[in-house]
């Protein structure tokens, strides 16, 4: 990738965050570029995703999908399989460790659908540090159980009613707590974006996924995928599923964004198709707003996708011709969900399933000799009441 | 254009701040001429935007009071040319990076110095992006108003104060703006560091609300800038707020160092 300085992805990335944050952030983005590249901390870190979190994820040959789709052969990447049940593990020990390297004793994160909440509750819980997680009131109420699940780790959990009370008021509220607390404090960001170095270091994190799976489809059939395919919200499973398949100009990299009610309704958040370029959350990057530049509300089914925004990253691919970005919508999700189920016997996140309803699409319209690799970001435990209830289905006993 | 140098001439300067269009756009034009008149050096008008991460429950109130009341970037502009009928004292606005951005950075100048606009204060532009920016405010004869935190190490703020000439923003304690009872940090230390680097002048703001403390704050720095205490103001009391604030800026004022 071209880069025209640190923390660039083409024109997209930077630092546009108060001057409160920017020693802080500066003084991390030293520490990391230190750390990345010193053995001791890889090596403690590779320890900690192999024996804590179960590295590395399994890729699976999903025989009876590929067979029913009558296409490309179907690989699931068994990012669901992590503990704490999806890739957000990944990151976060990353970025833990490196705190802990920093001297901090308390972390702070942001999460939609808690997935990276449960993740950095569970982590501070292992290094023993104190842990706090803002949430919008809106996802508290769609993903209860994660809270609670947050709350038996030992964080404590802000339900954050600003705004529209989703994962873009959470940033905004961890920002906020992180500008009034840095000495002690590092904000566990969760996904490619943010200000330099995140979306840079987050990629690094979940580049394990790309690692793996392209050593793990060599060894099961001798060649390389014909299409990667995951879900993009902020971005970060999908960053880290691409990663190593980038210089691979064969393989296409596909991004399933969420379309919530169709991407010609106020109801979606699929940031490639109806957003422009814009500058929020500590990055010029591209954002869902109106003519001003006001961010706008966004929806979708799927709290873990229901952002305004996008990687930098992911923009740069998108605008060199090196990734493509679909919408997924939540019918079609929620489909994906059941029909994976019923299957494969795996209950996949309803984030995971935007990826899995596009892989339904696209396996029927390749060759059985091709590949489709699917990043199964996250488990959909936490999900099954969200589902019950968007079919009408009373699960309360 | 007004030179922002007039602003602390043979004075301490008194700053006050309120968001454009809160509680609506004629109350907003009243209460700023009201500021003005009672004393205020420099009125900052804020462009309220939808996820104002500086700000607190304070600001952010005034911002979704300005949105119901319609606010828009064209409507921020025209409260300002309404404003320059009636006052001619010195404006700046203070912002978000996006929305100058889409207004597109020359347009938005340019129309800064149509209306005697002498800068923008733009929180998430910090010195490593500012280049993006403050050469075209300058071209337009317009200051991007740097800030320094008490987290800001000196070899930065070398950085941040050369080669500019508004003024410096000061900002008295981490986090976000809203009205504080104690300021803890050495603003002795921290201003006595910029001095060292720049000559232009210091305003300190965040967290003042009290005479004292702008007595205090005046004898460290060049002027003090009051924001949430005078947005509380209007939040109280609507369209009756410009006496109310007349006396607030007079008590300020008479508590500033000569």
């Amino acid at each position: 990738m071209q880069k025209i300085k640190p923390g660039r992805f083409g024109n997209f990335g930077g630092q546009y965050i108060p001057e409160t944050l920017m020693t802080e952030v500066n003084r991390l983005a030293a520490a990391y570029d230190h750390y990345k590249n010193d053995p001791d901390f890889q090596a403690e870190l590779t320890t900690l995703l192999n024996d804590y979190a179960g590295r590395p994820s399994r890729l699976y040959y999903a025989k009876r999908m590929s067979e029913d789709l009558g296409g490309a052969q179907i690989y699931f990447k068994r990012e669901d399989l992590n503990h704490t049940g999806s890739h957000k593990i990944n990151n976060v020990l990353g970025q833990m460790l490196l705190a802990q390297k920093m001297g901090k004793t308390r972390v702070i994160a942001e999460t939609g659908a808690g997935q990276h909440g449960v993740a950095t509750a569970t982590v501070a819980a292992l290094m023993g540090m104190e842990c706090e997680v803002f949430m919008g009131k809106v996802d508290t109420d769609r993903q209860a159980l994660n809270v609670y699940r947050m709350k038996l780790l030992g964080a404590k959990v802000h339900a954050i009613t600003t705004g529209t009370g989703t994962l873009k008021d959470a940033v905004n509220a961890a920002m906020q707590e992180w500008a009034s607390r840095v000495d002690d404090t590092h904000y566990v960001i969760g996904s490619t974006m943010g200000p330099h170095p995140f979306p840079t270091m987050v990629r690094d994190f979940q580049s394990v996924i790309s690692r793996e799976a392209r050593a793990q489809i060599l060894e099961a059939t001798g060649k390389l995928p014909a299409a990667i395919v995951a879900c993009v919200g902020g971005g970060s499973n999908a960053i880290g599923a691409f990663y190593n398949f980038i210089n691979d100009k064969d393989v296409r990299l596909i991004g399933c964004e969420a379309a919530g009610k169709g991407v010609n309704t106020d109801q979606q958040a699929a940031t490639m198709e109806t957003g422009r370029t814009g500058i929020f959350h500590g990055m010029k990057s591209r954002f869902i707003q109106d003519g001003d530049g006001q961010i706008a509300p966004v929806y979708s089914i799927s709290a873990g996708l229901d952002y305004p925004g996008i990687g930098p990253e992911h923009v740069h691919l998108a605008e060199t011709g090196r990734a493509e970005y679909v919408g997924v919508t939540d019918d079609e999700a929620v489909d994906a969900f059941e029909y994976i189920a019923k299957e494969e016997g795996i209950i996949c996140a309803v984030e995971s399933a935007h990826a899995v309803a596009y892989v339904q699409k696209l396996a029927p319209q390749l060759a059985k000799d091709q590949i489709i690799i699917c990043n199964l970001s996250g488990r959909g435990d936490k999900d099954v009441a969200a589902i019950a209830r968007y079919r009408g289905v009373d699960i309360h006993d | 254009m007004t030179n922002l140098k007039t602003v602390f001439a043979n004075k301490k300067a008194f700053i006050a701040f309120v968001v454009a269009g809160d509680p609506d756009f004629a109350a907003c034009a009243d209460n700023i001429v009201a500021l003005a008149e009672a004393g205020a050096d420099l009125v900052e008008i804020g462009i309220p935007f939808s996820d104002p991460v500086a700000d607190g429950p304070v600001i952010q109130a005034a911002d979704l009071r300005a949105f119901a009341a319609g606010s828009t970037t064209a409507k921020v502009f025209e409260l300002v040319a309404a404003v320059r009928k009636r006052t001619q004292v010195p404006l700046v606005f203070l912002t978000y990076c996006n929305l100058v951005y889409q207004y597109d950075y020359d347009k938005f100048f340019t129309r800064c110095a149509e209306l005697d606009v002498a800068g923008a204060i733009i929180p998430d532009l910090p010195l490593e992006e500012r280049d993006e920016v403050k050469p075209i405010a300058e071209a337009h004869g317009c200051h991007i108003i740097p800030l320094v935190t008490p987290t800001t190490p000196p070899e930065r703020i070398a950085k941040i104060v050369a080669n500019v000439d508004g003024f410096i923003y000061v900002v008295s304690s981490m986090g976000i703006t809203g009205t504080r009872d104690n300021i803890k940090t050495d603003l002795n230390q921290l201003v006595a560091n910029i001095r060292k680097y720049t000559t232009t002048p210091t305003a300190i703001g965040f967290g003042i609300h009290t005479p004292e403390q702008a007595a205090q704050m005046g004898a460290v720095a060049d002027g003090v800038i009051v924001g949430s205490a005078i947005v509380d103001i209007i939040g109280q009391y609507g369209r009756e707020a410009p006496t109310h604030l007349q006396d607030y800026v007079k008590a300020m004022r008479a508590a500033l160092p000569e």
